[in-house]
């Protein structure tokens, strides 16, 4: 019954759209913008992504790629052991999972522009953030446009897809063991640290993955959050491709973005040789 | 038991921390799409106009049929190409072309949606296709085929071949076969790839952002564009639908698989 | 099997084709392409009510810029765009502009004589004039005490964190060149090195460099200062009246933004029909009270209530006092690609 054939259609179509995609990416990146149509091979984009300049925006987008990693494991991690521990109980009582991991998935369901927006609406200096802190009598934030801002942004954007991969690696880890450990004299925190920890580590390191890159790339969220004031490679990747001349340029850019893609995936596929990440699609 | 129900305390506590952290921004945005003013802060009274002004911004709607429509037709289509495909792939012996596909199927996940975004505008700009509804359509079916494929695959995994060989031995036609045998197993994957592909296309934002023009635009490109102009309560009243709209889809999924323990499975 | 596929993929390829074309009915589709809050709501269905046949799709642009790469990706059949002067004479430079017959556009007349012959278009063949103006300081009276009158309050420290600067880095340099005496249009190397040196300078003093934005902030009492056109000024103390807008006294960019038909137009004769729409004293008048900018039709500024129309700051009396002061933005292609650098790296400092 497995035709090989049917698999044709998807080839054809991955070719097309993903790989000769590709391949111009590469062209452009090696090659310089002639307007007259010549093409000619040089180096030269590539040697402009090493300019002090641009090594400078690297620097900040992976650091504001790295604290939103760091926001959504620390906020994602415990509510996600929270909401697992709880679907075990009800599971091992025989009922059905709660649901309420629904309630986390549901903001991603909404667009993501209107997600977004709410925040905006709600840090302006006068927005409801500030009326709250007024009437508690608490001295007034005003973050937008900073560093801040943009962290919070991808956060919020990014934590169900912290969340998600931690929750399905928890709720299969089978009770035996951890009672194992508990009849070996193993206190909770012990139980923790050397049990549930090792074995949700697939789960946040899929997890780290999902939320790594896109912080990374999301453009919009710096949009909208910083003002101006902070670019990530994903801005000068849009910048770039928007403007004609700026395409081969933007391309060599792309390239390095893959190869940072490709990396990452690498280093996860080393922490999680078992191929599990497909559990959470 | 002292420390238990401080444990359970901390834990709900926990929960609901954040839940407001997910759930405020959305809950102020709907109350205030109810204000009389154009204020996102300062409550003046109950008022229906910008669901008004909403409903006949035409802009708006088109943009938001467009995301529907793309949405239904991305994934359905890309349903069709990907339960194919993912039989066609159990089809192939040797390990290395296996290997193959599963890593071209792949690479649209794991290369950035950046990525995908401008190659696929350097495509439809080399080969001069004009960019619109077309494009846009081609594009979101080729970053939702591999979801059905990943969500498919599993189930053809846990198929017992024996059963469609069994019928056919009992005299089925093989496309009868299939139908009977192949399509009951498998039809919870498709579901899910379905699913995943419809959230994935309405809630695209960067490919479709380089893979569209002509004045064709889909939600999140709307609201991208036009949200950075001000805030305007509009937004608001199009959040309070969405949400509802969304509430209910989920409510319904949720129920229809609840018995099965499935539901995580449409998340993306 | 073959042939399932073939069949299959066919029906994909029609299927989308069908409903990128299909979807319209018979009407001419005329594509126009105008940044965003730019005309009034309302003129677009006008348009189409006296022309039953035709139906307009309308564009958003967020800068000159991004039209341009549209434009000149030439997969997108724009009938009408409307960029300033700059780019028009870019477009016109590398033969993107088609040649407007005016004997289409009667309602040429209204325009006003000191608009036409202007250097991007100095024949008169490709550009109809829409709106003009100027840029300047948006400031709000109950924060600023200082009197605004110059280009240096913008780097004073006692504004720290009030002032929002455009995200326009044309706009930006020029002032800063300004600032430091130079003309806007300069292209020598270590005057546009002073300019940016100020302006990394004054980043650490500047609250947000973007766009729209910019309105909103200034209308709700975020910001104290900030960088903007002379119809978004009006706009804004329109909302607000603590604010006021002046032009600093060294002197400002002068803008004019035309409607112009790029040559990826299928539908010339529509265009025009468009373009003499456009100019028609009441719907220009129309748009000019929607968005606030000075309108090029002198029918439309004669029509308008006394106090816009005598407004000296919105309609300041084009004498040569007034335009030695001025300066229009010139096209000079190497020179755009230094204004990115050092622009990125401004905002990167």
């Amino acid at each position: 019954m497995y035709k090989k054939s049917l698999s044709y259609p998807h080839l054809v179509w991955m070719v097309a759209f993903v790989i000769v995609p590709m391949f111009l990416i590469f062209l452009y990146a090696f090659t310089s913008n002639t307007t007259d149509g010549n093409i000619s091979f040089t180096f030269d984009n590539f040697k402009k992504c090493i300019d002090p300049m641009y090594l400078k925006i690297y620097a900040n987008s992976i650091w504001i790629a790295f604290l939103s990693v760091v926001f959504c494991l620390i906020l994602g991690y415990p509510a996600a052991k929270i909401l697992a521990d709880k679907d075990r109980r009800r599971m091992a009582a025989g009922k059905k999972a709660s649901g309420l991991m629904m309630l986390f998935v549901m903001p991603m369901w909404m667009n993501v522009m209107l997600r977004l927006y709410s925040w905006l609406t709600i840090l302006q200096p006068n927005g409801v953030l500030n009326s709250f802190l007024g009437i508690l009598n608490l001295p007034e934030i005003d973050i937008m446009y900073t560093r801040t801002a943009v962290v919070l942004g991808t956060v919020y954007d990014f934590i169900p897809f912290m969340i998600m991969p931690i929750y399905s690696v928890l709720i299969k880890i089978d009770d035996s063991l951890i009672e194992a450990a508990e009849d070996l004299g193993a206190n909770k925190s012990r139980v923790f640290l050397k049990v549930i920890l090792p074995l949700s580590l697939p789960g946040i390191v899929s997890g780290i993955t999902m939320v790594f890159l896109p912080a990374l790339t999301s453009f919009y969220i710096s949009d909208f959050f910083s003002g101006g004031q902070f670019m990530l490679i994903g801005n000068l990747i849009e910048k770039n491709f928007k403007n004609p001349v700026g395409r081969n340029f933007g391309s060599s850019l792309s390239i390095i973005l893959m190869g940072f893609a490709f990396l990452s995936m690498h280093i996860m596929k080393l922490f999680n040789k078992s191929n599990r990440q497909m559990d959470m699609f | 038991m002292k420390k238990n129900i401080f444990k359970s305390l901390f834990e709900n506590t926990y929960l609901f921390l954040m839940f407001l952290f997910l759930y405020f921004p959305i809950v102020m945005l709907m109350i205030f799409s109810f204000n009389s003013v154009k204020s996102t802060s300062n409550w003046e009274g109950f008022s229906l106009r910008w669901y008004e002004q909403m409903f006949s911004d035409d802009a708006l709607l088109e943009a938001f049929a467009n995301t529907i429509t793309i949405g239904i037709l991305a994934a359905v289509i890309s349903c069709i190409i990907g339960t194919a495909a993912a039989i066609g792939i159990q089809g192939y012996r040797s390990k290395k072309a296996k290997g193959l596909i599963n890593a071209l199927t792949n690479l649209p996940m794991v290369s950035s949606e950046l990525v995908m975004g401008v190659s696929m505008m350097i495509l439809f700009l080399y080969v001069k296709i004009p960019l619109g509804y077309a494009t846009l359509l081609m594009s979101h079916i080729t970053f939702c085929v591999p979801y059905v494929i990943v969500s498919v695959l599993p189930k053809l995994v846990q198929l017992d071949t024996g059963l469609y060989e069994a019928a056919l031995d009992l005299g089925a036609k093989p496309f009868y076969a299939f139908r009977k045998v192949v399509i009951p197993e498998i039809k919870p994957g498709v579901i899910s790839g379905l699913l995943i592909s419809f959230t994935l296309s309405i809630d695209d934002f960067v490919i479709s952002f380089f893979t569209t023009g002509n004045g064709v635009s889909n939600l999140s490109i709307y609201i991208y564009s036009s949200v950075r102009r001000g805030v305007n309560p509009m937004y608001n009243a199009l959040s309070t639908i969405m949400f509802v709209l969304v509430a209910l889809l989920l409510f319904m999924i949720n129920k229809r698989s609840g018995n099965k323990n499935n539901a995580p499975s449409i998340i993306p | 099997m073959k042939r399932i596929i073939s069949i299959f993929v066919c029906l994909i390829f029609t299927l989308s084709i069908a409903l990128t074309f299909g979807g319209c009915s018979s009407k001419t589709k005329l594509f126009v392409y105008n940044v965003g809050d730019y005309i009034h709501p309302d003129v677009i269905e006008m348009f189409e009510k006296e022309h039953p046949d035709i139906k307009v799709v309308y564009e958003l642009f967020d800068s000159v810029e991004e039209m341009y790469m549209k434009v000149s990706n030439g997969t997108s059949p724009y009938d009408v765009v409307i960029p300033s002067d700059y780019m028009i004479e870019q477009m016109r430079e590398e033969g993107m502009l088609n040649k407007i017959n005016f004997e289409n556009v009667p309602n040429y007349e209204n325009i006003d004589s000191s608009m036409r012959n202007l250097d991007f278009d100095p024949t008169n063949e490709y550009a109809v004039p829409y709106m003009w103006g100027t840029i300047g300081i948006l400031y709000n009276k109950t924060m600023v005490d200082d009197p605004v009158d110059s280009w240096d309050i913008l780097w004073n420290e006692k504004y720290k964190g009030e002032i929002f600067m455009l995200n326009q880095e044309r706009d930006m340099v020029s002032i800063a060149l300004k600032k430091c005496g130079y003309s806007m249009n300069s292209d020598n190397d270590s005057e546009l090195k002073e300019a940016e040196k100020i302006l990394k300078e004054q980043n650490p003093l500047v609250k947000a460099y973007c766009g729209d934005e910019i309105k909103d902030n200034m209308i709700n009492g975020n910001g104290a200062l900030a960088i903007v056109w002379s119809g978004d000024a009006y706009f804004c103390i329109e909302q607000n009246p603590d604010l006021a807008f002046a032009i600093p006294k060294e002197g400002t960019n002068l803008w004019f933004d035309c409607m112009v038909i790029p040559t990826t137009s299928t539908h010339q004769a529509e265009a025009e029909m468009f373009i003499d729409f456009m100019s028609r004293p009441d719907i220009a008048k129309l748009n000019a009270e929607y968005i606030g900018y000075s309108t090029a039709n002198a029918s439309a500024r004669d029509m308008l209530e006394d106090s816009v129309k005598n407004d000296k700051l919105r309609y300041p009396e084009l004498d040569e006092e007034f335009m030695s002061k001025m300066e229009i933005f010139a096209y000079n292609k190497e020179r755009n690609a230094k204004l990115t650098e050092i622009w990125t790296r401004v905002l990167n400092s």
